[in-house]
């Protein structure tokens, strides 16, 4: 077994609008990326661990474009942190021992507009405006009124959300958007579910990322130590019983349980931590997560936030690549991507949105129904 | 409402013998914990085959709420989706009626009543399927 686990290549495609590619395809791409970020072949990988929430064998299909050398496949899906359950899956593989080299690769193709669930058993009526909202905008909205309600946030707080990620995506060339949207136009935009409006809501597009997981002994034997990057901690939590959880999904408890156990296995703690990218689905869920992840005290997010304590040059820099708000959310690919925007962080490789000095970054998405996970990664 | 024919829109609703609607829930018989609609085993203690069935009453307060003006293809909006605290004990989700679809006309805690209307107000395809809806409490 190794109990130093690393991450030796990582890297995403841009994510958009691909009419012609399969998710499939859009995992070869990316794993081609990753591989070649660390000078590995296909050949080289023992075990591979891929992301997708709306088609199976992804993974082996994937092999089929790339090489088809046999190896373990697995594919895994967990709504939004299917990605990085793909990632923790490879990390778990590489510290029992069973292997010492597996790739990790997350991919989606979206459907456009609001995603639409499935009629549930036992409702003879679809319950979407029947039994208020099941869509996602309206979800992240009533958590973030969950917000308002105990601590007085307010609509331009969470707009101001919006404004810092599209801030922060003028500098990431990989941001499917890359335009500074000001307060007023933040507000202004079309309202999709209050306090959500349109700016304020991640855009449904296709895309993949991939990263490359190491032992340390392997890491060593190739030679890659100036550029690997450790994985400090590896949490994966569902979903824990809170009185409302069945008819709102508690998202706050079931992160707080994830960063929880992050930082109780990584043995450091939250002022430890250079930079986060977290699961800003919508506006109102990033400034929740600055609490669930003790980046600051419960009802402190907002004033965080305004503080510019998050913004790139501040204390703990959130959301650099521009979050899920500019780069865009292919649900499969969303947890890697983000491990993508670390590695390079730590690697010092992040170009104009280089956070100073970063040693060790943090992770997180959630998926709703619910799944989150959390990493956090360490330069050595 | 005539009773005749009337079935329950979701797994929210019951009949009673007189077939007039109930909003329904589950007591776990453990730890006392509500939940709506039926089931079995209790996710809070993991008792199981402990549940009874109940009316989880028609007064409550509005917990948190969102007013949705984009939803899926056919859906009317806006409207507003309304998490509600059960004055008994319990939460539960619904639309509500009879207020502005306008956070100015909402307040956290306000009290609200429980209204059964066939589901077909919302949905033209669901005539003759009763739902529940809440509105600001009616004997306030
Ligand atoms: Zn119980």
């Amino acid at each position: 077994m190794s109990d130093r686990v690393y991450v030796i290549g990582a890297d995403m495609i841009r994510f958009g609008r691909f009419e012609d590619e399969t998710p499939p395809s859009l995992a070869a791409k990316a794993s081609l990326l990753a591989l070649d970020d660390c000078n590995v072949g296909i050949q080289d990988i023992q075990a591979v661990y891929s992301g997708n929430c709306g088609e199976t064998m992804v993974g082996q299909r994937m092999l089929q474009i790339i090489g088809q050398t046999g190896v373990p496949v697995a594919n895994v899906t967990n709504a939004c942190a299917t990605g990085a359950t793909a990632f923790r899956e490879a990390w778990m593989a590489i510290r029992a021992g069973v292997c010492d080299l597996a790739l990790a690769v997350g991919s989606e193709k979206m459907a456009k507009g609001v995603l639409v669930r499935k009629n549930r058993a036992g409702d003879a009526v679809p319950r979407e405006g029947l039994v208020g909202s099941e869509t996602m905008p309206a979800v992240f909205a009533e958590m973030g009124m969950e917000h308002a309600r105990r601590f007085g946030t307010t609509l331009e707080q969470f707009a101001m959300v919006s404004v810092k990620n599209h801030f922060h995506s003028t500098m990431n060339p990989k941001a499917m958007y890359q335009k500074e949207t000001p307060l007023e136009e933040v507000l202004g935009s079309e309202m999709i579910a209050y306090p959500n409006t349109k700016l304020m809501c991640s855009v449904n597009v296709d895309g993949s990322a991939a990263a490359v997981l190491c032992s340390e002994k392997k890491m060593k034997s190739l030679g890659l130590s100036k550029r690997a990057v450790l994985v400090k901690a590896s949490a994966l939590a569902s979903d824990p019983f809170t009185p409302r959880n069945t008819v709102m999904p508690d998202l706050n408890a079931v992160t707080q349980l994830a960063a929880n156990a992050a930082y109780e296995s990584g043995g450091i703690g939250p002022d430890d931590i250079d930079l986060v990218e977290l699961h800003d689905c919508f506006a109102t869920a990033e400034i929740c997560h600055y609490e669930n992840l003790q980046l600051c005290a419960a009802g402190e997010g907002a004033n965080l936030l305004q503080s510019g304590a998050t913004t790139l040059g501040g204390k703990i820099p959130v959301n650099v690549s521009g979050g899920l708000l500019s780069k865009g959310h292919p649900l499969g690919a969303t947890g890697i991507a983000n491990v993508c925007e670390v590695v390079m962080q730590l690697r010092g490789e992040a170009g104009a949105r280089q956070v100073e000095n970063a040693r060790v970054g943090m992770t997180h998405v959630v998926g709703l129904g619910s799944a989150c996970a959390v990493h956090i990664l360490e330069r050595i | 409402m005539s009773s005749d024919a009337l079935k329950a829109a979701t797994q929210f609703v019951a009949l009673n013998e007189k077939s007039e609607p109930y909003l329904v829930g589950s007591r776990c018989e453990a730890c006392d914990q509500l939940f709506p609609g039926l089931r079995q085993h209790c996710a809070g203690c993991y008792s199981r085959d402990c549940m009874k069935q109940i009316d989880l009453g028609t007064h409550g307060s509005l917990y948190s709420y969102t007013v949705v003006h984009r939803s899926y293809k056919g859906v009317s909006v806006p409207f507003v989706s309304a998490v509600v605290d059960m004055d008994g004990g319990g939460s539960i989700k619904g639309t509500m009626l009879n207020v502005p679809p306008d956070p100015d006309e909402l307040t956290f805690g306000m009290p609200l009543s429980v209204v059964f209307r066939c589901a077909s107000c919302i949905n033209p395809e669901a005539e003759g399927y009763v739902s529940h809806f809440f509105t600001p409490a009616l004997d306030a």
